[in-house]
């Protein structure tokens, strides 16, 4: 008996050191040596892909943010936020959190709706989004149909902060940020067709539009 | 090009990258444990934990080494959460409950990643990259090691001999899992993932105002997480999350990471036996299921059924818009069919079918081509079975490999079968029946269900997916699905070893005109066939009440 208690316990001391000397090498020699390749050869990335406009940063070109305009009671914290209409608008982000421990911080916490496709309160959810698309999107000699609105325009991601829209939502925006904004539609509508990423390669992924790059580009035209 | 199309070149670019790979990683790791020399740092290794990794054990010290190591794991990893407020480099994160952090800890070493705690709130540096990714990389190398450890029963020779634990997890580790996660991490960091150890800073934004961010060591964990077939985000969202998967490219390699061991160990088992087409006849069966499955989620979810998604006018919810439907489906059955349970997409938002085929993916037993290990023992059991049946059909002692299938290998093989499902449908039962965790849901009807169907066939499978809506930070489902976890890992564990133990003892047979040929397409069928049949009977009745009602609704 006091055999097995002991070759247990010299097992356990093995395991146990196993145990550190692997947590040496993957826990703090493997991340060490990442990082500091990373921050050697792509430091902007390995931050954050940060990105700048009129010289502040602005965001990350991979992280989607909201555009709307201010709260109209600041102290409200139940008040549904506007959407800002001169500026393009990313996909609904239904899932999006805020921290509910570790409170001495805001932190936004990244996260889907899980609804399911019959999920009584996805689909009011989808309705209500393509009404808004459809009211928000018509111009004085322009009124989308709602089957103009594709299912990204409609639909929370994966994340809440997914930073591209589909090229279809973007076309579905361009009339009303070209009115909003004073500019010509065929400009804005440039500005959008040259800020579609295609599928890398030809065949990997979905063509798609970065929201906050082609927003600090239409800002830019709106000053000129 | 159509959507559709995209999906297909994207399949395919995948299987040519997994066959490029196949024959170069599979000899690897067939040398890596076969090998009698000792690089100097593993020499060095060997010599701190104590142990000599020439001496061979026979099967019950092997068990005894995993066992001894996964335990010394759970403690480990459970005082690191607990003492979280108290560690330096934690960003002042406070310290994780008992039953939460017990949770945790079970669902990492035991290769699931199952995760009840929102990453970038609640883990701080210290225990993302100094426990749970370390747990990323180890128990994976814990996983071949026992796959590792029953091919050898198969080609050994009455000497019983499985080789030795410590040598196999260093091994694995030194050798295989951290070069490959060296270049990938970089990989990623040149798609757009962060690898930094900023602490939680202020970043602003185009309407002015700034937002705070966490940092870390997000590329160097994501590349093991996938590669060791993990699956347990740095961030909630997991590999939906932009800085975890930034572009269409780096989802391509991130389900390429995921497949590529457990598919390559099919050509290490054929070498390690000396057969490298019984290890052909092993891929096929993974990749017919795999292929066959991803055909099928690419339909249900292009075909977008449901209310919600109907009215939308596509699958969209709980997809990112640079992956698409289709760069989403591949990756939902790359996760499910291994042990993954990485999720670039959320399951619980797709149709009814599509839920369904995620489920059943991981209650087939995650063996095409399953987690790294897993899938290759999880699968040698079903051929184990297999020939059994075929056996039966025409009176004779099945063999396999040359190794008699006698009363002791098949009351192993059914004990292996019988524990995962005995797991999912107790605890489900449990759990719809007790009034408190049905609050949990998010949904209701037949998807709230499924719901908690899904999480314990996730954790009882050691996958980690789940069907997000449900709440499982409650004292119940931290209880019984870290149970599951551990159950559902290290009791089949026990048995394979045993099986492995019992395997190595025998004396060859050799091959006669009777025998079956195990390395034909017709043994492909017949086991194909085994896998769908052992699946569909124990499962249907369960999959009925919940993504089946829901799709056929």
């Amino acid at each position: 008996m006091n055999n097995s208690v002991s070759s247990t316990a010299r097992l356990l001391g093995a395991a146990l050191r196993a145990l550190l000397v692997l947590t040496v090498v993957t826990g703090l020699l493997y991340p060490l040596a990442v990082t500091g390749v990373a921050q050697a050869f792509f430091n902007g990335k390995a931050n954050g892909s940060e990105v700048t406009s009129d010289g502040e940063v602005a965001g990350s070109s991979l992280i989607g943010q909201r555009y709307d305009l201010p709260k109209r009671d600041s102290g409200d914290d139940e008040e549904v936020p506007r959407p800002d209409l001169r500026w393009f608008q990313p996909r609904p982000s239904g899932g999006l959190g805020t921290n509910s421990v570790n409170t001495q911080y805001s932190l936004i916490v990244s996260g889907a709706t899980n609804r399911s496709a019959d999920n009584p309160e996805l689909l009011q959810w989808v309705k209500d989004a393509k009404k808004a698309a459809v009211a928000d999107n018509r111009t004085k000699d322009y009124t989308p149909r709602p089957s103009d609105v594709p299912a990204d325009a409609v639909t929370s991601s994966g994340s809440g902060l997914d930073p591209h829209i589909s090229p279809q939502y973007a076309e579905l925006q361009v009339r009303r940020v070209a009115e909003k904004n004073g500019l010509p539609v065929e400009q804005v509508q440039r500005l959008a067709e040259n800020h579609t990423d295609g599928r890398v390669l030809g065949f990997m992924g979905e063509p798609r539009v970065n929201v906050l790059q082609l927003n600090i580009a239409l800002k830019e035209l709106a000053r000129k | 090009m159509s959507p559709l199309l995209a999906a297909v070149l994207q399949l395919l670019a995948l299987v040519a990258a997994l066959a490029l790979t196949y024959r170069p990683l599979g000899d690897h790791m067939a040398r890596v444990y076969s090998s009698t020399r000792h690089l100097r740092v593993e020499k060095w290794m060997y010599k701190a934990v104590g142990a000599d990794p020439g001496t061979g054990m026979r099967w019950p010290a092997y068990l005894r080494g995993v066992l001894a190591f996964s335990a010394a794991g759970v403690l480990f990893l459970y005082l690191l959460q607990r003492l979280q407020g108290g560690l330096p480099g934690s960003l002042g994160f406070s310290s994780i409950d008992p039953d939460q952090a017990f949770n945790t800890a079970a669902s990492f070493v035991a290769n699931t990643n199952w995760q009840s705690y929102y990453g970038e709130q609640a883990m701080g540096h210290v225990v993302q990259t100094g426990g749970l990714a370390v747990q990323n990389f180890v128990s994976a190398a814990v996983g071949i090691a026992v796959a590792i450890a029953l091919v050898r029963g198969f080609a050994h020779s009455r000497n019983g001999e499985l080789g030795n634990f410590w040598a196999d997890l260093v091994r694995g580790v030194v050798r295989i899992l951290l070069p490959m996660s060296v270049i990938g991490a970089v990989v990623l960091v040149a798609c757009g993932a962060i690898q930094n150890f900023a602490g939680i800073h202020e970043v602003g934004q185009f309407s002015g105002g700034t937002q705070q961010w966490n940092g870390g060591a997000v590329a160097s964990q994501e590349v093991i997480k996938e590669l060791g077939t993990n699956g347990g985000g740095y961030f909630n969202a997991n590999s939906a999350h932009p800085f975890e998967n930034p572009t269409p490219f780096s989802n391509l390699f991130e389900i390429f990471l995921i497949l590529v061991i457990p598919f390559a160990l099919t050509r290490t088992f054929g070498r390690m036996t000396g057969s490298l087409r019984q290890g052909h006849a092993i891929l096929a069966t993974m990749g017919t299921i795999w292929i066959g499955f991803t055909a099928l989620m690419m339909w249900t979810e292009f075909h977008h059924g449901g209310p919600a998604l109907d009215l939308a006018g596509g699958a969209m919810e709980g997809k990112e818009t640079r992956f698409g439907v289709g760069g989403s489906s591949i990756f939902a059955v790359a996760t499910t069919l291994t042990s993954t349970g990485a999720v670039n997409s959320f399951h619980s938002s797709f149709t009814g079918f599509g839920g369904g085929i995620t489920m059943l993916g991981m209650q087939l037993g995650e063996i095409a081509p399953g987690g790294v290990g897993s899938g290759l023992y999880g699968m040698l059991i079903m051929a184990v079975v297999a020939v059994f049946i075929a056996g039966l059909m025409v009176g004779r002692t099945p063999e396999y490999l040359g190794k008699k299938i006698g009363t002791r290998e098949i009351k192993l093989a059914a004990c292996y079968i019988l524990i995962t499902p005995a797991l999912v449908l107790c605890f489900t039962a449990a759990s719809t029946a007790l009034p408190t965790p049905a609050d949990s849901m998010t949904n209701s009807g037949a998807h709230g269900f499924s719901e908690i169907l899904y999480a314990f066939t996730s954790g009882a499978n050691n996958n980690g997916s789940a069907f997000a809506g449900l709440n499982a930070d409650t004292q119940w489902f931290n209880t019984t699905i870290g149970l599951a976890m551990l159950l559902g890992r290290f009791l089949p564990m026990v048995f394979v070893l045993a099986l492995a133990g019992s395997l190595a003892g025998q004396r060859p047979v050799p091959a006669t005109a009777g025998t079956l040929r195990t390395e034909k397409p017709l043994f492909t069928g017949l086991l194909v066939g085994t896998i769908m049949i052992i699946a569909g009977l124990t499962y249907f009745p369960a999959l009925a009440l919940g993504p089946l009602a829901e799709g056929l609704a």
